[in-house]
């Protein structure tokens, strides 16, 4: 007999189920989806503030003299131009150009980098990042010492700032330190997942939930909410941001994923680096583009996206934005097709419904 | 919260009959569980539908669930309300927020569905 392997669960599994939030299975990890909604809880983030646990995402460290050779050698990103202090968004690549994960590196110290990947494919990067080792580096497998919750929104800084001395005005947008929270060691990082303004903060997991509380108490005079994974997605769609299994995979070059700008080819040999040169010179085949539907109907992940005609990609995400109160959605079009104001069929249920393509992202905050 | 005079699915629909006239909705458990509702795909009047067969579909922000007709009939009207208004089926989901209405054609359908305190035990909203 076969037996269904437990979910896993991070150090807020309790508090979630305390505070009746809804729970879903994401990827072998039982999460919270939506607790006051997800409508509600997209509005909260946009418009004041709303916390995360994201502690099912994975942290690997990379340490020792050959740290920077390593973490240069396998993200596509430059990690030589990172300052102690600073962090990238990056691809983690396949010798033939398609995307292991997509990662966020954070330079901690000259021959300390830390490097905050994706929940479903942490044993995979790790196992890759080893496997690409040839050097000394010393590579650790660290999300079992890291809790993780995201502050986002206007008002992140404000709630947080109640529960720390360290000036968090002075962390600049993809910067990061290294400091206390409520009496505990944290590091709280200028990064997210959202489009809005905020904090990702990585704490011991014995600390969690205590610091959940604590970031709820200081947040309730401007009405902040503990909001789900639907959100998430809905928050990250309206920004474009990618997700694994989405936008980018295994077969997806971050070229196609319009993600050139993680890719330094001005620097030395990368993992994927000739690949992508070739792709580069041969000129791409498919592009990740944005769609509003003008027709009736929703077009999700999945569906099938026509083009005069004829089949010519699917869905990577789609669904409501609450923001712009308009059905959007991305998907990979043919290069020559992938540009604004193309007329497009998304199939919804056998029946095709007009789109037309759009600029992205959807939604950017005023700054 | 739900009503003695409709029959329930364990799909999680409801009708109400009167004078041969079904009226057809999802219970407030099913919107309870679906979330915010964004969307609602409904038939035409005329059309003709089985018991046990798609009858449209309600969509939230993350996801499309079918709606299966709880009797057979004919569409006589649509809730036209839900084409602009999505949202009232979280709110009214027992009243204002109803699909369609149908002419029954075998209301004999109705003493296959479960009354409310049977569907109260179904879906454990009941000691």
């Amino acid at each position: 007999m076969s037996q269904i392997p437990a979910l896993k669960t991070t150090p807020l599994n309790a508090v979630h189920r305390r505070m009746n939030a809804k729970m879903v299975d994401f990827g072998g990890w039982d999460m919270p989806v939506q607790y006051s909604g997800i409508l509600d809880e997209h509005h909260t983030v946009r418009n004041a503030v709303g916390v995360f646990d994201v502690s099912h995402m994975g942290e690997i460290e990379v340490r020792g003299p050959d740290a920077l050779n390593l973490v240069d050698y396998i993200s596509s990103n430059d990690a030589s131009r990172l300052k102690i202090g600073q962090a990238h968004y990056s691809g983690l690549l396949y010798e033939h150009g398609g995307f292991v994960d997509d990662i966020l590196v954070h330079k901690v110290d000259d021959d300390h980098f830390f490097i905050c990947v994706n929940a479903s494919n942490q044993q995979k990067d790790f196992d890759h990042i080893v496997r690409m080792n040839n050097m000394k580096a010393k590579v650790e497998f660290a999300s079992d010492r890291y809790a993780q919750i995201a502050i986002q929104g206007p008002k992140a800084l404000d709630t947080l700032q109640k529960m720390t001395a360290t000036p968090l005005a002075s962390i600049k947008y993809y910067h990061f330190t290294d400091c206390e929270v409520a009496g505990a060691w944290a590091r709280i990082a200028r990064t997210g997942y959202t489009g809005e303004d905020g904090f990702e903060i990585y704490i011991a997991p014995d600390e969690a939930s205590g610091i959940w509380d604590k970031i709820l108490e200081a947040g309730a005079e401007f009405g902040i909410k503990p909001c789900g994974l639907g959100a998430r997605n809905t928050l990250r769609l309206e920004s474009k941001m990618a997700l694994y299994g989405h936008e980018i995979d295994a077969s997806i070059n971050p070229l196609e994923a319009d993600l050139g700008w993680i890719v330094k080819f001005d620097k030395d040999g990368f993992v994927g680096k000739a690949a992508l040169e070739k792709q580069k010179a041969d000129g791409l085949s498919r592009k990740l583009i944005g769609f509003e539907m003008t027709g009736r109907g929703i077009g999700r992940d999945g569906y099938e996206v026509w083009l005069d005609g004829k089949p010519a990609g699917f869905v990577t995400s789609g669904g409501p934005s609450p923001t712009l109160n308009k059905n959007i959605g991305l998907c990979y079009l043919p290069l020559e097709a992938a540009e604004v104001g193309r007329t497009i069929q998304i199939m919804i249920r056998n029946q095709p419904v007009d789109a037309v393509t759009v600029p992205t992202p959807f939604y950017r905050r005023a700054k | 919260m739900y009503p003695e005079n409709f029959r329930y699915t364990k799909e999680h629909e409801w009708v109400s009959v009167e004078g041969g006239v079904g009226t057809i909705g999802i219970t407030h458990h099913a919107q309870g569980e679906l979330g915010d509702i964004v969307y609602v795909d409904l038939p035409r009047a005329g059309t003709v539908v089985a018991q046990g067969k798609t009858l449209g579909s309600v969509e939230s922000v993350k996801a499309v669930s079918d709606v299966y007709s709880p009797v057979s009939g004919e569409i006589l009207e649509v809730n036209e309300l839900l084409t602009n208004s999505p949202e009232k089926l979280n709110e009214d989901p027992h009243g204002a927020a109803w699909l369609v209405k149908l002419h029954l054609s075998a209301p004999d359908e109705l003493l296959h569905l479960l009354s409310s305190a049977d569907y109260q035990i179904y879906v454990g909203e009941k000691a």
